[in-house]
């Protein structure tokens, strides 16, 4: 595995222009070994996701007299989450643009705004969790309810996870810069983030726009 | 401050458990004192425990595997031995210690022996089959493994604080809720595996990505050996499956921990919800085993035959539609459940599909023999032995498979012989093979061949006494997990199981023999060249052991069975003194994170079981310290002068020029 590419053209294509005809030329570059790992990796995390998902289509309806979406759902609140999630994933593409420039400034503050999208989200996420509970509506009520907060609650740890990676990664830029494992960890970084808002979009639109139907 | 643990936590009224304990100890304690004492210490932290390089974690995988198969056969034969003796009285395993035993023997032999086996030996062989120096994670291949012994750490210390879970390998609700298990057991369960599958994911991911992306140059997918074809298929079940273990497994300690109701009897909870998530693991879990074994007699057949395997592109066809109707099938498990004719139908007729693939690949086996210079060394009985017993199993299962059929057997002992006789006829003769066959690659010397044979022979007939009695017993009635029973007609079939049970423990006692005489007498049984059995793939194209970069220059490929290709081409070009262009090699660094990591984890899983919360806390911070202090290091490579590449490579090369120059020399 050669380390050249660290120096080379970010937007290249790293190998993936491989000509076909000639066969397999080699070991790929470390930047596709990561990248595709990684991908790897989120496949997989969507699979535990689809699991979470199966089992809340399954117990949706077992209220045991409580409850249900239609009663609880606040879609206003949700729809804010959501705008909040999917303008984070602009100002991390952001972010991925600022570190194939190599401009520290901007990735910092392209960084900085994801995070606190991401805290508004968790924030938003967390006070409805708060009064769900206050309600008497918490994951303990009913089958419906545990898997509702698994589900959404899985996604919220996820974007909690995804926020100390964010910090670290800036930390390791501003000490580090812009170094080729470091970008290999940025690239990382954005599918993990992008992933999620994929998932929320599920959540959103099978547990909340589905749930709060009658 | 210490949680639920008590002194009460430790069973001093017991003296099995404490006696077993106390031997464990006593043994540990005696090898670290050799160590310490003899000044092994910091050679095994340098070389062993932080190693990245993909050989070490695979041998160091497979000696786990090891060990835990010895944890695991001390409760196999406990059972042998209580249900021979059980007959209209108490045996001598009260039924709390009896469950427990059961409970073990199912979650070690599957999570901590046969995973950690299949996985080293991939680890170890599929780079250098695939011609290449490393895998594509090598840090994170090391967080897997040290995660792993994580798991096998917290199964072994429930045997001395607490108690181990008494719901069986898969901890079924509503029996493994908080209501009737609220002990700990249940807990020493869940987290261990949860533990242990983070590192299993890691090592699927990492073996996936190293097949798909990181092989030499003309090694396109059609010239990858069988193995590789196998190892990808399995660690694509792993990425796929094991996330739902997880999930499953995170709802279970969600209702025990935190009151949800996913599984419960009250407020909606759905007990069948458990089985069928379970089981859409659990059924793909079973070709994670059993694939890599279909690889590994692939490999032995084809070399110790002296053919190319009959039927290559339809063995990948075979290998890769096992791999889709896997996820197909796992209803088969609870047909009892109640889904209805029809559902039952369709996953009978599933399961019955997946034989068409299996036989193709006996066929091509058997055709790769026929005509064949067979030469009859261990890795090849094994090989055979399996064939035979296979298919045995496979046959019962097909049987079973038929859902009628199934509603008669279901959790009778038939099942407990059919599944049994393709786990141990198919995963663990497989793992047998391939350690027998790799050994010398691994360390330079082969293992004795009379003691092999010996042990084969005590595995192949002990293992159709001790599982044949149980076929029939599942048809006399009998149940699985009895602690004792009144029925006269059982008695003599489990005292016959019995003895079969002592004649594998013989087979292990063999192998242990075999290995330490084997290190006796490395000298007269060393591999020079590094390609004793007349290999065919690239794994025989290097020294053995190989040197920490595999190949000195990466072999360019040009058609299947690479090394064979290269070996005749060069018994053609005689005397060709071409010098090779050595260059600098980079290699990973070694990294003491992963065993960093598993101490925190160990920490993590230990407080859960126990509510210490502060150690908790401790163990996470720890965690993610590690994971920094890694990604802030700035070296992350060494580098190997291109000298000592051609000094470590020129010895071998002379080597293997003088067995080329005389051909049929091999074995």
């Amino acid at each position: 595995m050669s380390t050249a590419e660290a120096t080379s053209d970010p937007n290249a294509l790293h190998g993936l222009e491989k000509d076909s005809s000639a066969g397999w030329r080699g070991p790929a570059s470390k930047r596709i070994v990561t990248g595709y790992g990684f991908w790897i990796f989120i496949l997989s995390d969507m699979i535990m996701f689809a699991a979470f998902f199966a089992t809340y289509a399954v117990l949706h309806g077992q209220t045991a007299d409580g409850p249900s979406g239609h009663d609880l759902f606040d879609l206003r609140n949700v729809a804010i989450e959501t705008a909040l999630l999917l303008a984070s994933s602009f100002t991390c593409g952001l972010a991925s643009i600022a570190a194939d420039e190599r401009s520290k400034v901007w990735f910092q503050l392209a960084m900085a705004v994801t995070c606190i999208l991401g805290l508004g989200f968790l924030a938003l996420e967390g006070r409805e969790f708060a009064d769900l509970v206050a309600r008497g509506a918490g994951p303990t009520r009913s089958a419906f309810l545990s898997a509702f907060f698994t589900l959404v609650g899985c996604h919220g740890l996820h974007v909690s996870a995804g926020i100390l990676w964010l910090l670290t990664m800036m930390a390791q830029v501003f000490a580090k810069g812009f170094r080729a494992d470091i970008q290999r960890r940025i690239l990382c970084f954005a599918l993990f983030w992008h992933a999620l808002d994929i998932i929320w979009v599920a959540v959103f639109t099978v547990v909340y726009l589905l749930g709060s139907a009658k | 401050m210490l949680g639920k643990l008590t002194w009460d936590a430790i069973p001093f009224d017991q003296p099995i458990p404490m006696f077993a304990s106390g031997v464990v100890a006593l043994g540990i304690v005696a090898i670290l004192g050799w160590v310490v004492i003899k000044g092994h210490l910091p050679y095994l932290w340098r070389e062993w425990i932080t190693s990245v390089d993909h050989k070490r974690i695979g041998v160091m995988y497979t000696v786990l595997a090891m060990v835990m198969l010895l944890r695991g056969f001390v409760d196999a034969i406990m059972m042998r031995l209580q249900q021979s003796l059980a007959f209209q009285g108490e045996g001598f395993l009260p039924p709390e210690h009896y469950n427990q035993v059961f409970s073990a023997h199912g979650t070690i032999m599957i999570f901590f022996v046969a995973m950690p086996f299949m996985i080293g030996l991939m680890n170890f062989v599929v780079p250098l089959q695939l011609g290449v120096r490393d895998v594509a994670f090598p840090t994170l291949n090391s967080v897997g493994f040290w995660l792993t012994c994580t798991g096998a750490l917290l199964v072994n210390i429930s045997l001395i604080v607490g108690e181990f879970a008494r719901t069986g390998w898969l901890p079924y609700p509503p029996l493994s809720e908080l209501k009737y298990s609220p002990g700990v057991g249940v807990d020493y369960y869940l987290w261990a595996i949860q533990i242990s599958g983070i590192g299993t994911l890691v090592a699927g991911i990492n073996l996936v990505t190293t097949v798909l992306k990181i092989r030499t140059k003309g090694m396109s997918y059609m010239r990858m050996p069988m193995f590789c074809w196998t190892a990808l298929a399995t660690n694509l079940l792993i990425v796929a499956a094991f996330p739902i273990l997880t999930a499953t497994l995170a709802m279970l300690l969600l209702d025990r921990y935190l009151g949800f109701h996913f599984f419960t009897n009250e407020a909606g909870g759905n007990v069948m919800m458990f089985m069928n998530l379970i089981w859409a693991w659990g059924h793909p879990e079973v070709y994670i085993l059993v694939l890599p074994a279909f690889g590994i007699f692939s490999e032995v057949i084809s070399t110790f035959s002296g053919k190319p395997l009959f039927g290559y592109r339809s063995m990948v066809a075979a290998t890769m539609a096992i791999c889709i109707l896997a996820f197909m099938v796992w209803l088969h498990h609870f047909f009892t459940m109640g889904a209805g004719a029809d559902v039952n139908a369709i996953f009978g007729i599933a399961t019955m599909i997946i034989a068409v693939p299996t036989g193709v690949k006996v066929f091509n086996w058997l055709f790769t023999m026929y005509g064949g210079r067979i030469r009859f060394q261990t890795p090849l009985l094994w090989a055979i032995g399996f064939m035979v017993t296979f298919i045995i199993g496979g046959m019962t299962g097909v049987l079973m498979a038929v859902p009628p059929v199934a509603f008669v057997l279901h959790n009778s002992l038939f099942l407990v012989a059919h599944f049994h006789n393709v786990i141990i006829g198919g995963v663990l003769f497989g793992a047998f093979a391939g350690y027998t066959y790799w050994f010398p690659k691994a360390f330079g010397f082969r293992l004795h061949e009379g003691l092999g044979h010996a042990a084969f022979w005590c595995w192949l007939v002990g293992f159709y006494i001790a599982f044949m009695p149980l076929y029939v017993l599942g048809l006399l009635g009998m149940t699985r997990r009895m602690q004792h029973y009144d029925v006269p007609e059982w008695h003599p079939w489990l005292i016959v199981a019995a003895f079969g049970a002592a004649l594998i423990l013989c087979g292990i006692v063999l192998q242990i023999v075999q290995l330490f005489y084997s290190i006796r007498h490395r000298a007269q049984l060393r591999d020079e060249t590094g390609d004793l059995w007349n290999g065919r793939s690239l794994e025989w194209a290097t020294a053995s052991p190989p040197p920490a970069f595999n190949f000195a220059i990466l072999p360019d490929v040009s058609g299947e069975d690479a090394y064979w290709g290269i070996k005749e081409r060069a018994a053609e070009q005689t005397g060709q003194d071409k010098r090779p262009d050595y260059q600098a090699i980079e290699m990973p660094r070694n990294s003491p994170t992963g065993f960093v990591c598993a101490f925190f984890a160990t920490l993590v899983g230990f407080a859960l079981i126990w509510h210490i919360w502060w150690l908790l806390a401790v163990g996470a911070m720890g965690a993610y310290a590690t994971f920094v202090v890694f990604a802030w290091r700035d070296k992350d490579e060494d580098e190997i002068p291109a000298e000592e590449v051609a000094r470590i490579d020129r010895d071998n090369l002379i080597a293997r020029r003088t067995m080329l120059n005389a051909p049929g020399i091999g074995t």
